[in-house]
């Protein structure tokens, strides 16, 4: 558990981050709660040279009204996206799901930009933005850009990031009172979902995201496509793994995995239903 | 007429807190790894990342030329190093198989993570640093991952053996052979269950940790580590290093949980005792949880084979048990005797006459298997209990019901087995007759018959588990018959200083169960002194020299037995001392609360304070007798002690997710006589949360290539608080006849019950869709597995129905 020799920086604002993470190339890596990388580097999966630290960039933490959305600041903690009370009114999926996040220890590390960039299909954030249809933020040497969260996830751990920029915000629409449910399954509370649903249905509408059942956070186009052409719930969560692309693992085999992802869309949608 | 008890309230029996806690609780307790050690050397092991493999080649010049880095070596440059192979203390049979197994492997290496190379660095960093700049050749041979294909011999692992087998051990007792069979013919139910017990990782919270120590003067050499059995460990040591014993000193500090992974004696610990004496400056060896997965060793890995004969009443008349046994890659200090500890109790609380039991371990390319909490007895009980269970379904009768016909009655105890092994105490009825009452047995009955309705998404199950065990190891020449190397005694000291502060000095070595606390109410009751005027030394070769450690549920009904006694002979010393002062014969005088007095002359007394200060000064002592308050003893116990009881779960199963929710869980244990039930409460609470973690958790997981693929706490899952329920426990008291507290062992019960009680649980939610199997762990998708091929089974059999109408 002692990771390779690696230099370390800090940088005091985004635009300082940006520059340094540019001086050092593909071998620097952003430090934010350090909740995902760290344990990569102490098993030595990962081998960054330098780390810049934006852990203290204070102008990145925090969560706005900005009228039809709510703007978080990247280095916002899990702890408190889940205490917010102005996401409580407008986001309350976010909130909620914001408290499943590993374990109180890692909700105070862990920050909701680092989650996302990270981009690991495990987690609960990155799906529950999807559902949600956030856009994030991003800022690189020549400005800053939006990207979809539905073109965010390229690949296992691989985002549209560009290796010089970095997630600044996370912009979620509000939900306008739309029903919603957050369904996690796992074996121990602290762990990473075996299968995970982010679920909200309101005004016609809705959205269906799913944590764990592919490479990338998986948005269940297939169950709102169903839903809106009046499909009963209990038949749109058929569709629920239409477009996942699960994988085997210690915990579940695919069959299990898609079996599962069924029962808790339906269910999902059943509780965001009422 | 009222009375008024103006005594002290008994300290025996009472839940005093724990003094060993505040320093554990504030982080002040010192480990292994926090001994400041200048000038020490650190130790890294390359370890082979192939499960069989021949070694080519090793290449050591990046990692000499590494910063930091003073040396490395390879197995073949260590032989000289090495007295003996490591030591295996128990050849179960004159005739088993133990290749030669040494700190680092030469020539192949038989499991990944066995060490191929090892590293001295100024830091551990550079030390673990250079490990990755070895360049081992190796030419990878087939592994042999499962216990069935390692005794086909398809691949055999130890090339001088011939064969992966390493011995097959019977119980089998002579004129039951034929008798067994007529049992199985005459039977009017039988039951053919085959069982697995998975392998699990330990998972001490402290990983091991080892420090080896040259003094500057006089050629001694300090071993300081984390280990359960520190005697043990300086006699294999110097056995093993060729070092005289009387220059080894095996000291721990504090010790973060072992479970029987830390009694053994390690690699690790051979290597930095052998490099510090080549180099002369302490080197050390701190373990990172990863390679404790593979380099520690695993518990459990049994395929069971149980068969059951009744008659029509449900009363058992024969049991036949043939076991398949891991041993792992080689044979560590206990691993073959691992599956005799539970080869007597395959019969569980059951009055059953016939008995047939038969062990054959194998070799497999794995890490080592060994002593695990309960080692042997939860792998029995679960067997039996299991059976039991399958026995009930099949007769259409409440498996409660099945086990009371079925117990050994109170009235039979002692009762002699016919293994041949003597039950001290029991009453197994009113054990379940208790537990049926905390967990609401009927109760459950009921709601189960409304719940589990066909088209139910969640299932009730309730499940039990009545369990015996063999602890407190153990009566010497029954371990001689047994062939273990070693006797089962234990030592202690106890000494009145001259200002009436005690000394008890024990050959036991806690770590984690409270032995300081529980020792000092024993010798406070005992000795009519306060527990805080005790002290408990312990887990230093040279201060408590003599003595057989911690494991088995031993420390209480062995070595707090030997306290007892030596408190006996104090007080026996110290009553001559006060009839030779007082002028009274030591038929005259009592001893009460720490005061000796003539009896019928209450003036006429004397405190033990001024008894010891006498035989200090020795200024007036009766003529022979030697100055000085203080007694030895070593109790050899004439039986082992026998705790039991009965676990209840209930559960309630997500047919649709397979999730299993512990609705209730209830234990209730009789260990006999409690020093502390505080202490006792927090045994059965560890006890069986590890072994609910068996049967819904944990599993060590290796591919078909050997590789272990949850070698981190993230992958294996070993429950933390909020993953398990609270527990409803309830005791009864049955004292043991056979040590004068009356006491039995604790560590080991929780564990014992509670895989049999869960399944059973899992099992009995399921019954009514056709479910009889489940393996363990019990996870969401082997439940759901479970459920699927019951449903296809009936889809099957009502298809086949149909076609033949």
């Amino acid at each position: 558990m002692i990771p390779a020799a690696f230099d370390y920086v800090r940088a005091g604002s985004a635009a300082e981050a940006i520059s340094l993470i540019g001086q050092h190339g593909d071998e620097a890596k952003f430090l934010a709660g350090g909740h995902s990388l760290l344990p990569l580097m102490k098993l030595r999966l990962a081998s960054p040279s330098v780390l810049v630290d934006i852990g203290r960039v204070s102008d990145l933490n925090y969560i706005r009204d900005a009228g039809d959305h709510i703007a978080i600041g990247a280095l916002t903690r899990h702890m408190d996206v889940e205490t917010s009370a102005v996401l409580k009114e407008h986001v309350p999926l976010l909130a909620h799901a914001a408290g499943y996040v590993g374990d109180p220890q890692v909700r105070h590390r862990g920050t909701l930009g680092g989650t996302i960039a990270h981009a690991d299909p495990a987690s609960d954030l990155p799906a529950t933005t999807l559902a949600l249809g956030a856009t994030y933020v991003v800022q690189g040497p020549n400005g800053t850009r939006e990207i979809a969260a539905t073109d965010f996830y390229q690949g296992f751990l691989e985002s549209a990031l560009e290796p010089d920029e970095m997630l600044t915000e996370i912009r979620v629409p509000k939900m306008g009172g739309a029903g919603w449910s957050f369904q996690k399954f796992n074996r121990r509370a602290q762990d990473w979902a075996i299968v995970g649903v982010a679920a909200w249905r309101g005004n016609g509408s809705s959205g269906v995201a799913l944590v764990n059942m592919g490479s990338t956070p998986i948005l269940a186009g297939s169950v709102s496509a169903a839903l809106a052409g009046g499909a009963s719930v209990a038949d749109a969560a058929q569709l629920a793994a239409a477009d996942a692309e699960p994988q085997a693992d210690l915990n579940a085999s695919t069959e299990y995995r898609t079996h599962l992802a069924k029962v808790l869309v339906r269910r999902a949608l059943d509780e965001a239903s009422h | 007429m009222t009375v008024t008890d103006d005594r002290p309230a008994a300290v025996l029996g009472s839940r005093l807190l724990r003094r060993e806690d505040p320093a554990l609780l504030t982080g002040e307790a010192k480990y292994t790894n926090d001994l400041q050690l200048p000038g020490a050397l650190h130790l890294a092991l390359a370890r082979s990342p192939y499960a069989h493999a021949r070694i080519i080649s090793i290449d050591l010049g990046a990692a000499l030329a590494a910063p930091g880095v003073v040396a490395a070596y390879t197995g073949a440059d260590l032989t000289d190093l090495w007295a003996a192979p490591m030591p295996c203390a128990w050849p179960v049979t004159a005739d088993m198989k133990n290749p030669a197994h040494y700190p680092v492997a030469v020539g192949k290496a038989a499991y990944v993570g066995d060490a191929v190379a090892v590293v001295l660095a100024t830091s551990d960093a550079a030390a673990r640093d250079a490990i990755e700049l070895i360049d081992v050749r190796y030419e990878p041979l087939a592994a042999v991952v499962d216990l069935e294909d390692a005794l086909s011999d398809r691949v055999v692992i130890h090339d001088e053996l011939g064969t992966n087998k390493s011995y097959q051990w019977d119980l089998k007792i002579e004129d039951h052979e034929g008798a067994i069979d007529e049992a199985f013919a005459a039977a009017a139910y039988t039951v053919h269950d085959r069982y697995v017990q998975q392998r699990l990782l330990p998972m001490a919270m402290e990983p091991r940790a080892v420090a080896a120590v040259p003094q500057p003067f006089g050629g001694d050499i300090t071993l300081y580590s984390s280990t359960q059995v520190p005697h043990i460990l300086k006699i294999m040591s110097a056995i093993t290093l060729g070092i005289p014993e009387h220059q080894l000193r095996v000291t721990t500090p504090s010790v973060g949980g072992g479970f029987g992974s830390k009694l053994n004696v390690y690699a690790e610990e051979l290597l930095c005792l052998a490099l510090a004496r080549k180099h002369k400056v302490p080197v050390r060896w701190n373990e990172e949880r990863g390679e404790n997965a593979v380099a520690t060793i695993h518990g459990r890995g049994q395929i069971q084979h149980m068969e059951l004969a009744a008659d029509a009443q449900g009363k058992i008349t024969a049991v036949r048990v043939r076991i398949l046994g891991d041993m792992g890659a080689y044979l560590q200090l206990v691993t073959p005797g691992i599956p005799l500890l539970g080869a007597f109790l395959y019969a569980g609380v059951y009055d059953i006459p016939l008995y047939d039991f038969s062990c054959t371990s194998v070799f497999t390319t794995l890490t080592p298997t060994d002593a695990y909490r309960g080692a042997g007895r939860p792998e029995a009980t679960y067997a039996i209990e299991r059976a039991v269970d399958s026995l009930a379904r099949k007769m259409g009768i409440d498996p409660m019901e099945l086990r009371k016909r079925n117990f050994i009655q109170k009235e039979q105890f002692p009762y002699t087995a016919m293994t041949g092994l003597t039950y001290d105490s029991g009453d197994h009825l009113a054990a379940a007759e208790m537990a049926a009452g905390l967990a609401d047995y009927e109760g459950v009955r009921a709601r189960q018959a409304t719940q589990n309705v066909a088209g139910a998404t969640k299932r009730i199950g309730i499940g039990q588990a009545s369990y015996f065990e063999m602890c407190g190891l153990a009566p010497s020449r029954v371990l001689a018959s047994l062939n273990y190397s070693a006797g089962g005694w234990e030592a202690a000291t106890v000494r009145v200083l001259p200002t009436n502060k005690i000394q008890v000095v024990t050959g036991t070595a806690p770590h984690g169960q409270g032995h300081e606390t529980s020792w000092s109410m024993i010798v406070a009751d005992k000795l009519g002194v306060a527990p805080e005027d005790v002290d408990v030394l312990h887990s230093d070769t040279a201060i408590a020299p003599l003595g057989l450690d911690t494991y088995g549920s031993r420390s209480l009904p062995v070595g707090g037995v030997a306290i007892a006694m030596a408190c006996d002979k104090v007080i026996d010393k110290a009553k001559k001392i006060a009839a030779h002062q007082l002028e009274a014969s030591e038929d005259d005088l009592e001893f009460a609360g720490g005061t000796f007095t003539v009896k019928g002359s209450p003036d006429k007394a004397m405190p033990l304070a001024a008894i010891a200060f006498a035989a200090f000064t020795a200024h007036d002592l009766p003529d022979g007798l030697e100055p000085n308050l203080e007694a030895h003893v070593t109790y050899d116990p004439p039986n082992f002690s026998w705790p039991f009881g009965t676990h209840i779960c209930t559960v309630e199963v997500d047919v649709e997710t397979g999730h299993v929710q512990v609705l209730q869980y209830v234990a209730v244990d009789d260990c006999g006589n409690q020093v502390n039930p505080m202490i006792v409460e927090g045994q059965v609470h560890g006890g069986v949360i590890q072994g609910l973690a068996q049967a819904l958790f944990e599993e060590a997981v290796y591919d078909t290539e050997g590789n272990l693929k949850n070698a981190s706490l993230a992958e294996y899952l070993v429950p933390a608080a909020s993953d398990v329920p609270s527990l409803t426990l309830g005791h009864t008291i049955t004292p043991s006849p056979t040590n004068q507290l009356g006491v039995k062992g604790i560590g080991e019960a929780g564990t014992i019950g509670a895989a049999p009680a869960v399944i059973n649980a899992v099992v009995d939610a399921l019954s009514g869709l056709g479910v009889t199997e489940m393996m363990m762990p019990a996870s969401p998708n082997t439940v759901w597995n479970a459920l699927q091929a019951a449903q296809n089974a009936h889809s099957q059999t009502t298809a086949q129905n149909g076609a033949t109408k």
